[in-house]
């Protein structure tokens, strides 16, 4: 309750201040307009704008989705071989040197004005901070937990690739639950930047083309209503994502935020 | 200092309910017990030579304590027994019945190492899922039961007392049934009552087993060992056995131990000025 309150408050406060500045300063309404016409444009287009909203939270999603899941891959594949590590993470660190917005336009070249360029961006932000965390927590697996182990497995004799999977399902993989969350919760905030970076350098639907038509157009009001959109997506999607992971990893006592 | 009478625990201090009902003795056959020869010639830590000549014989079906300071060396003792740390070639370790060590340990470590997404009764299934082996519900009930946990089987790691997650550990460590039981002193990080409860609760459990347990607790030795070795000194050395008689757990105010206290505190290099 008192965090609704909290919420409602700093963001009546912000609101307020903008439409002070825009009353005391009377800017022209391309340059500034008040949050009024920006929640007038909002509902007066409403259905052009949630029409973009959707091609951006699809390429947000599916960005998610596959660069989670790459990450967890690559973090147990490197995690099971040590030698792996040191060639792998200098080609991690390397890809997460070059900005993103670098690389935009050469995706765009290759994978054309369509959805899968902004989907392959938003994977290539999401991929490093999920791989990075998640190894981290493989990694971090308490060595008496591993050597009880050994001790219990070597009762009994079986394939090392089946001991070694056994080991990952109940020990490792669940000890590295909190650090993957944290990976991933970085992942839900960063993953919009992603797909609007995309949308920026070329692409034909999507919030941030959307932003860059009204923009072109001195529309400031319709671009304002545009990123009011994506902002509440962004948020909404951070909320979600944290309260889903602490369901799942319920039993960890620092899964509150 | 360790608590010599239970009776005057006050009532609400007793969290860590005594278990009401002990059986004693598992309904499940116990695999035999098994004598193991210990000789170490060195042992090195980070590459340095930390330990030489270390022999120890543990007496089948019996308890032997392996008593010493922090830092010592006990715990890379037990490692080596273990095959964490490799065997020297002058070292061996002989078993009474000729067969490998390996794959015959279960290990108890001072930490519970209880997984905190699982429940007890998931925990000590552990080592059969670990093994591919389909979990026992039956004999994990009863161990349950018999540490006194009969309504803590859903609960969260989370939930219990310290004391409470060492009977967890405990009951994980029988589930395997191993001819061998090493233990790195279990009860380090309880308070004083717990301990002792907890002391009474492992020699009824490991009974008739062959248990290598370490401590730093002279008191603790005393009471649950039936042999016991002392590392100490500059350079360390092992002192030979010193036998223990009559039934576990001694009384700790029993006078005959008071003065093997004294003479253990004495090897550890204590004088007078110390106490």
């Amino acid at each position: 309750m008192s965090r609704l309150f909290r919420i409602t408050v700093t963001i009546g406060g912000l609101l307020s201040i903008w439409a002070f500045i825009t009353w005391v300063t009377d800017l022209p309404k391309f340059i500034l307009p008040s949050p009024l016409l920006v929640l007038n444009k909002l509902i007066d287009r409403y259905d052009t704008i949630a029409e973009h909203a959707a091609t951006t939270a699809l390429e947000i999603l599916l960005g998610l989705a596959i660069g989670i899941s790459l990450g967890i891959l690559s973090a147990i594949l490197i995690s099971t071989h040590r030698h792996v590590k040191q060639w792998v993470m200098p080609v991690l660190i390397a890809s997460q040197a070059i900005p993103v917005f670098a690389i935009a336009p050469l995706l765009v070249l290759w994978l054309d004005y369509g959805i899968t360029s902004k989907v392959v961006m938003a994977t290539l932000i999401i991929y490093f901070p999920v791989t990075v965390n998640f190894l981290d927590g493989l990694n971090r697996t308490a060595p008496a937990w591993l050597d009880m182990a050994t001790l219990m497995q070597q009762q009994k004799r079986s394939f090392r690739l089946l001991q070694a999977y056994r080991i990952y399902r109940y020990v490792r993989i669940p000890f590295a639950l909190p650090a993957l969350a944290s990976g991933i919760r970085i992942a839900a905030a960063v993953a919009p930047i992603g797909a609007v970076v995309g949308e920026w350098v070329g692409s034909s639907s999507g919030l941030g083309y959307l932003m860059l038509h009204a923009n072109g157009r001195m529309q400031t009001d319709l671009l304002f209503a545009a990123l009011l959109t994506l902002t509440i997506m962004s948020i909404c999607l951070f909320y979600l994502t944290d309260y889903l992971l602490r369901i799942a990893i319920k039993w960890h006592p620092d899964q509150t935020y | 200092m360790v608590v010599n009478d239970t009776t005057s625990v006050a009532p609400q201090a007793t969290t860590d309910a005594r278990p009401r009902q002990m059986a004693g003795d598992t309904d499940f056959p116990l695999a035999p017990p098994i004598g193991v020869k210990i000789n170490l010639s060195d042992i090195s830590y980070n590459g340095q030579m930390i330990l030489e000549n270390i022999k120890l014989n543990l007496e089948p079906g019996k308890t032997t304590c392996l008593l010493g300071p922090s830092g010592v060396g006990k715990t890379s003792i037990l490692k080596t027994i273990a095959g964490f740390l490799p065997l020297s070639p002058s070292s061996s370790i002989q078993t009474s019945d000729e067969e490998p060590l390996r794959g015959r340990i279960s290990y108890m470590d001072q930490n519970d190492l209880l997984l905190p997404w699982a429940s007890c009764l998931d925990n000590i299934l552990i080592s059969a899922r670990l093994k591919g082996e389909k979990p026992d519900f039956d004999k994990a009930n009863q161990l349950l039961d018999q540490v006194g946990l009969q309504d803590k089987k859903q609960a969260l790691p989370a939930e219990l007392s310290g004391g409470m997650k060492q009977r967890v550990a405990l009951a994980r460590t029988l589930m395997d049934d191993s001819p061998l039981v090493l233990v790195d002193e279990p009860f380090s990080a309880l308070d004083a009552i717990t301990r002792h409860r907890l002391q009474g609760l492992f020699v009824k459990m490991l009974h008739g087993r062959t248990v290598l347990m370490i401590t730093h607790d002279p008191m603790e030795a005393l009471r649950i060992g039936h042999h016991i070795y002392i590392l100490a000194g500059n350079p360390v050395l092992l002192s030979p056995d010193l036998k223990m008689t009559g039934p576990v757990p001694r009384d700790p105010s029993d006078k005959s131990l008071r003065q093997r206290y004294e003479l253990i505190l004495s090897m550890l290099g204590m004088t007078g000025a110390d106490r």
